[in-house]
């Protein structure tokens, strides 16, 4: 079985995200990078897919030529190829980034053979645009659900769960597909030392994009203007609990 | 005209079409267009109606029968053709931008995801949320068809009643579209869930441990409400995952949401933030999650919860 998975190169917030004086992008003076949670998730699945299955499992990313961290990372927990369609400057629109993406699997499936799975995560930590993954499959001519939460494969079969508000739909496919994976799937692993030194080996290959621009374009970063909270604070340690009451009493909650 | 896609599951309709026909009834009215709505696979018109829309396509299919991204995606995309549609938006839940994002690939539209203000012009701007809404993005959008989600939670429903009219449309579906459509669904939570709860006890790192949310549970129960955590606590594999409340869990909105040991990281508070009341329970005071909070209390969530559940228990008694 062979696995795609697609990731993105985001930074690691803490409490607060600032952002670059011309609006531009988040200031990463004092962050790390890392891949979105989601697909943290993704990688985890593919390899553990390739375990169950056998085959390959691909990383591939469009970003930053810095952006060869993450799939190291990502060699680094059993995958064992990896592609950089590397870009300068800021981020591609969804709509580029899709076609730049859907361009490049098309190539290494004309070379390599057809991925059964492309995995990608539900959206990305940063720019969250719910789409890139929709836009591959259709290129591809594949299906696609996204939001998911349980994938087993039985030969060409494949049952995929997505968690709603009180359980979870059932999808049933056939290879191959392209799935949106959702943070919960499974608990990744940690590199092994093995893994990492194994990584450094994996060759990146490098695919250039070429892909007009689509048609939504960042004008600026801005902070949600914040409603100065006043905090109320009811008391400290155990003394408090009857003030705790009183507020559950008042809001009606009680 | 705008249409606005109504979310439902098989024939009942969720709460998030409500706000999507809120959010389009102004927008229609600033562009001087009509409100219309889609209905695809069961007849919400008189819903629909009740919010302003003057006419809902009612679309049918056999393949429509159950939700399935694909096919929605491309009857949605038939019907904004046949009916000329400039505007297309709908709730951003999991459905609506995954039904979003499928019509914007069928026709290669963009697509802007969780906006919460949209600008006609030429182009468009928007100002939609990145990082699950703790950053915003300012964007031009142009396109012949302008496909947007609005925000989960961000509009306040509002009725606004019309004698709205009813037009069916049968879009040509390849059989094939069938592959992605629900074949099952398995039912865990009878009751309250995480997303619907009036009251979530929330927490964090500092509960220490899987057995320490037994006192969280306790008072949960209390308030018959329900148990949450953050990001730390399910990679620590100390709850599952389905109780995480995050940009990458559930995005709650209580009445009241008890945060308990919770430092407040952007991952965490975007999924809490639409809680209408907040309650820190900390013992740093200069936690993130305390200063956002509108109520505070100082202290070991170990000793300040138990207590709050025994004063519950006395004022009961």
């Amino acid at each position: 079985m062979n696995v795609l998975v697609c990731i993105k190169r985001v930074p690691a917030p803490g409490a607060r995200i600032n952002i670059t004086a011309d609006g531009q992008e988040v200031d990463t003076s004092f962050l790390g990078f890392t891949m979105s949670p989601h697909e943290e998730c993704a990688v985890e699945e593919a390899v553990r897919l390739v375990e169950k299955h056998g085959g390959t499992a691909t990383v591939l990313t469009l970003g930053p030529a810095v952006a060869e961290e993450q799939l190291r990372y990502a060699a680094s927990l059993g995958i064992k190829k990896a592609v950089l369609l590397p870009i300068d400057g800021a981020d591609w629109d969804p709509q580029r980034t899709a076609r730049a993406i859907a361009a490049a699997v098309a190539g290494i499936e004309a070379v390599d053979g057809a991925f059964d799975v492309i995995l990608f995560g539900n959206e990305s930590a940063d720019s969250g645009g719910f789409q890139v993954g929709v836009r591959v499959a259709h290129a591809l001519g594949r299906p696609m659900v996204n939001g998911i939460k349980g994938i087993e494969i039985e030969g060409e079969a494949v049952t995929a769960r997505r968690p709603i508000d009180a359980g979870f739909e059932v999808y049933e496919l056939t290879l191959p597909v392209v799935l949106g994976v959702k943070e919960g799937i499974n608990l990744p692993r940690y590199p092994t030392l093995k893994g990492r030194l194994d990584s450094k080996k994996v060759a990146v290959a490098l695919v250039a994009p070429d892909q007009p621009a689509g048609g939504q374009a960042l004008v600026t970063l801005q902070r949600p203007t914040e409603a100065a909270s006043e905090t109320i604070v009811l008391g400290n340690g155990p003394d408090a609990a009857a003030a705790v009451v009183d507020v559950l009493v008042e809001l009606g909650v009680l | 005209m705008l249409l606005v896609v109504l979310e439902h599951d098989r024939g009942e309709i969720a709460e998030a079409s409500y706000e999507a026909l809120t959010a389009g009834r102004a927008l229609a009215a600033a562009l001087g267009v009509a409100l219309h709505a889609a209905s695809l696979g069961a007849d919400l018109s008189a819903a629909a109606a009740n919010y302003g829309a003057v006419t809902t396509h009612v679309v049918t299919h056999d393949l429509l029968a159950d939700y399935g991204p694909e096919a929605w995606g491309e009857a949605l995309a038939q019907l904004v053709e046949a009916t000329g549609a400039t505007v297309v938006l709908a709730t951003g839940t999991d459905r609506g931008n995954e039904v979003l994002a499928q019509l914007a690939a069928r026709r290669d539209l963009p697509f802007a995801a969780n906006c919460s203000e949209m600008t006609p012009g030429d182009p468009w701007r928007v100002v939609r949320a990145r990082w699950g809404g703790s950053l915003l993005e300012e964007a031009t959008v142009a396109a012949p068809v302008h496909v947007l989600s609005v925000t989960h939670h961000a509009t306040e429903a509002a009725p606004s009643p019309v004698d709205g009219a009813v037009a069916t449309f049968v879009p040509a579906l390849d059989a094939s579209l069938g592959r992605s459509v629900v074949r099952d669904r398995v039912v865990r939570t009878a009751g309250v869930t995480l997303g619907t709860a009036r009251v979530v006890v929330g927490g964090g790192r500092g509960v220490g441990s899987p057995e320490g949310f037994g006192v969280l549970e306790e008072l949960a129960g209390l308030l018959g409400g329900v148990v949450g955590c953050s990001r730390a606590v399910t990679n620590a594999g100390w709850r599952n995952h389905t109780d995480q409340v995050g940009q990458t869990g559930t995005r709650i909105a209580p009445d009241i949401y008890i945060a308990c040991g919770i430092s407040g990281a952007i991952q965490h508070w975007v999924g809490a933030m639409a809680s209408k009341r907040i309650l820190a329970i900390n013992t740093d005071k200069d936690a993130n999650m305390v200063a956002k909070a509108d109520y505070a209390v100082i202290g070991d969530l170990h000793q300040v919860v138990p207590a709050i559940a025994a004063e519950i228990e006395r004022r009961r008694a």
